[in-house]
């Protein structure tokens, strides 16, 4: 199935993952691998089991079973706190910018696990408005501004694997195109990107590949170059 | 001099036991309110802690000749280290339920603690002689202010404000500010939360045992010394606002000050004001004066 990517080193590989909030189970038996710098989405109906799976990988939901490896390291294991280590990075779906922290304090809040991270410089240079704004209470700013701030947040710490949770929801359409721009410059940059993502309009130019998931299961892969032949059953089957 | 009808020495040396008890109820309530943001517990051990923070302080002085200066650095840290103890056993179970199991557990174990010094050392209360350094005092002219008295208040202010800024202006503050918010993602950030909570819950404790050394030359060493000021400190924090760091260090100072003028004008009143004072809060403004909605 990804033949075409073995070449490059695996950054995450996830196998036979089952997940469970309480009684509910909400994952059953999630298989996805993502190569080193390559950037795939996970695509499917409210409810599908998207966020879910990155909540996953990073130790946030109630139980978990089944293998997880980043960098060929089995992780299911690890103490949430412990996978930014791994060079995790993680952008929630509600962005969970501080109230109580400045935007700079915000960004600058998560330790550095590796060096090779961008600086602070870097960060503004990419997203001017954190510059202007930096002393501002973190929640004052708008939700675009409040999305490039957890975008930021991230990118300092030297993480190389990005979890990014729907990302553009809610926002305009001025600011999901420089989002555009930010992924593509990310992954110019090398680093590697699972999405959520509602809009396909969005993702669908940026990712190599897409899972599509429902019911808490995988039930098809997609490359960027098989998407136009499978846009009507994507259509259908996302009820898009 | 006479203000309002009062002799000002009657009214200074009111305002100074006002401040007093205010720099008690500040540095208790301090204690409460970060203990309360970060793990979600109404930790209703914190009289206890504060009367064991005293009795170590007698303890060490006259079982170990261990001076008041050093009981000062000493009984914070073995009161704290016995939270870290109790946070790593016990709390640690509690915080995915109800706030109540907290207050409940906490409760237990305040209640363990006195009866253990009630039976070890009775209730009539020891003793606790002030440090030579701090002895006698100074004629301010309207009033006669005893040095000990003065030192409490400097000593509470400095240890509030330091705390004020350990956590508005560190590094280790803006990882307590965050995980009171959102711990999840604070960990997913890649902060060990769990440390965090158990150092938040140490330190909270800690100030609790500085009070209680504080307080040992000027009230009695006495198991029951917590449980009479603890219900006046949980009336200090629902004012302030559950949570507030600044919001417990003035109303803590505040109503210290208050009872203290309601004792020269309206003495009948001075046990019940901060109550009434939190009534009408609670009423006005449910999330108290500096709490957010």
């Amino acid at each position: 199935m990804t033949s075409a990517f073995q070449p490059r080193p695996e950054m995450l590989r996830i196998h036979d993952l089952h997940a469970f909030y309480g009684e509910s189970h909400i994952l059953h038996g999630i298989d996805l691998q993502v190569a080193r710098g390559e950037c795939v989405t996970l695509l499917g109906r409210n409810g599908s089991g998207r966020t879910t799976t990155l909540k996953s990988i990073l130790g946030l939901v109630g139980r978990r079973s089944g293998s997880i490896m980043v960098n060929g390291k089995e992780v299911i294991a690890e103490p949430t706190h412990r996978m930014a280590g791994y060079g995790i990075g993680y952008v929630p779906e509600e962005r969970a910018i501080f109230s109580t922290l400045t935007a700079e304090e915000n960004l600058l809040l998560p330790p550095q696990v590796s060096s090779g991270g961008m600086s602070v410089d870097e960060i503004y240079a990419m997203f001017p408005n954190l510059l202007e704004r930096r002393n501002s209470p973190g929640t004052k700013l708008s939700g675009g501004e409040q999305q490039m701030l957890a975008m930021a947040r991230v990118l300092r710490t030297g993480a190389r694997l990005l979890l990014l949770d729907e990302i553009t929801e809610g926002l305009a359409p001025v600011i999901v195109k420089k989002l555009g721009e930010v992924i593509t410059e990310l992954k110019s940059r090398g680093f590697t990107i699972v999405m959520v993502e509602q809009n396909f309009r969005f993702a669908a130019p940026l990712a190599d590949r897409h899972y599509v998931l429902e019911h808490g299961e995988i039930i098809a892969t997609i490359t960027a170059d098989e998407l136009p032949a499978r846009m009507d059953w994507l259509h259908q089957t996302l009820g898009v | 001099m006479e203000i309002f009808g009062v002799p000002s020495a009657l009214l200074g040396s009111q305002l100074l036991v006002g401040l007093i008890n205010g720099s008690f109820y500040a540095v208790l309530s301090l204690g409460l309110a970060i203990i309360f943001g970060l793990l979600n517990i109404i930790n209703f051990a914190h009289g206890a802690q504060y009367m064991m923070g005293a009795f170590v302080a007698w303890i060490a002085l006259t079982k170990f000749g261990i001076n008041y200066w050093a009981a000062l650095l000493l009984s914070p840290v073995v009161i704290g280290a016995l939270g870290v103890v109790l946070e790593r056993t016990m709390l640690r179970r509690l915080y995915k339920l109800d706030h109540l199991y907290g207050l409940l557990l906490t409760f237990g174990l305040a209640l363990i603690f006195e009866g253990f010094f009630r039976d070890q050392y009775g209730i009539s209360g020891q003793p606790y002689e002030v440090p030579e350094l701090l002895q006698g005092g100074v004629s301010l002219g309207f009033m006669f202010l005893p040095i000990y008295r003065g030192w409490v208040v400097v000593a509470a202010l400095v240890v509030c404000f330091g705390t004020w800024f350990m956590i508005e202006k560190t590094k280790l503050g803006a990882y307590l500010r965050a995980g009171t918010e959102n711990p999840q993602i604070v960990q997913a950030l890649g902060i060990n939360v769990p440390l965090l909570i158990t150092f938040t819950y140490g330190y909270g404790v800690a100030l609790a045992a500085f009070a209680g050394v504080l307080a040992a030359p000027i009230y009695q060493v006495n198991p029951l010394m917590g449980s009479n000021l603890i219900i006046v400190v949980f009336a200090v924090v629902v004012i302030g606002g559950m949570g507030s760091i600044m919001g417990s260090i003035l109303t803590g100072l505040g109503l210290g000050l208050i009872e203290g003028l309601t004792r020269v004008f309206y003495p009948e009143g001075s046990a019940v004001v901060v109550f009434f004072i939190m009534v009408i809060v609670l009423l006005v403004r449910p999330a108290g004066l500096f709490g957010r909605a």
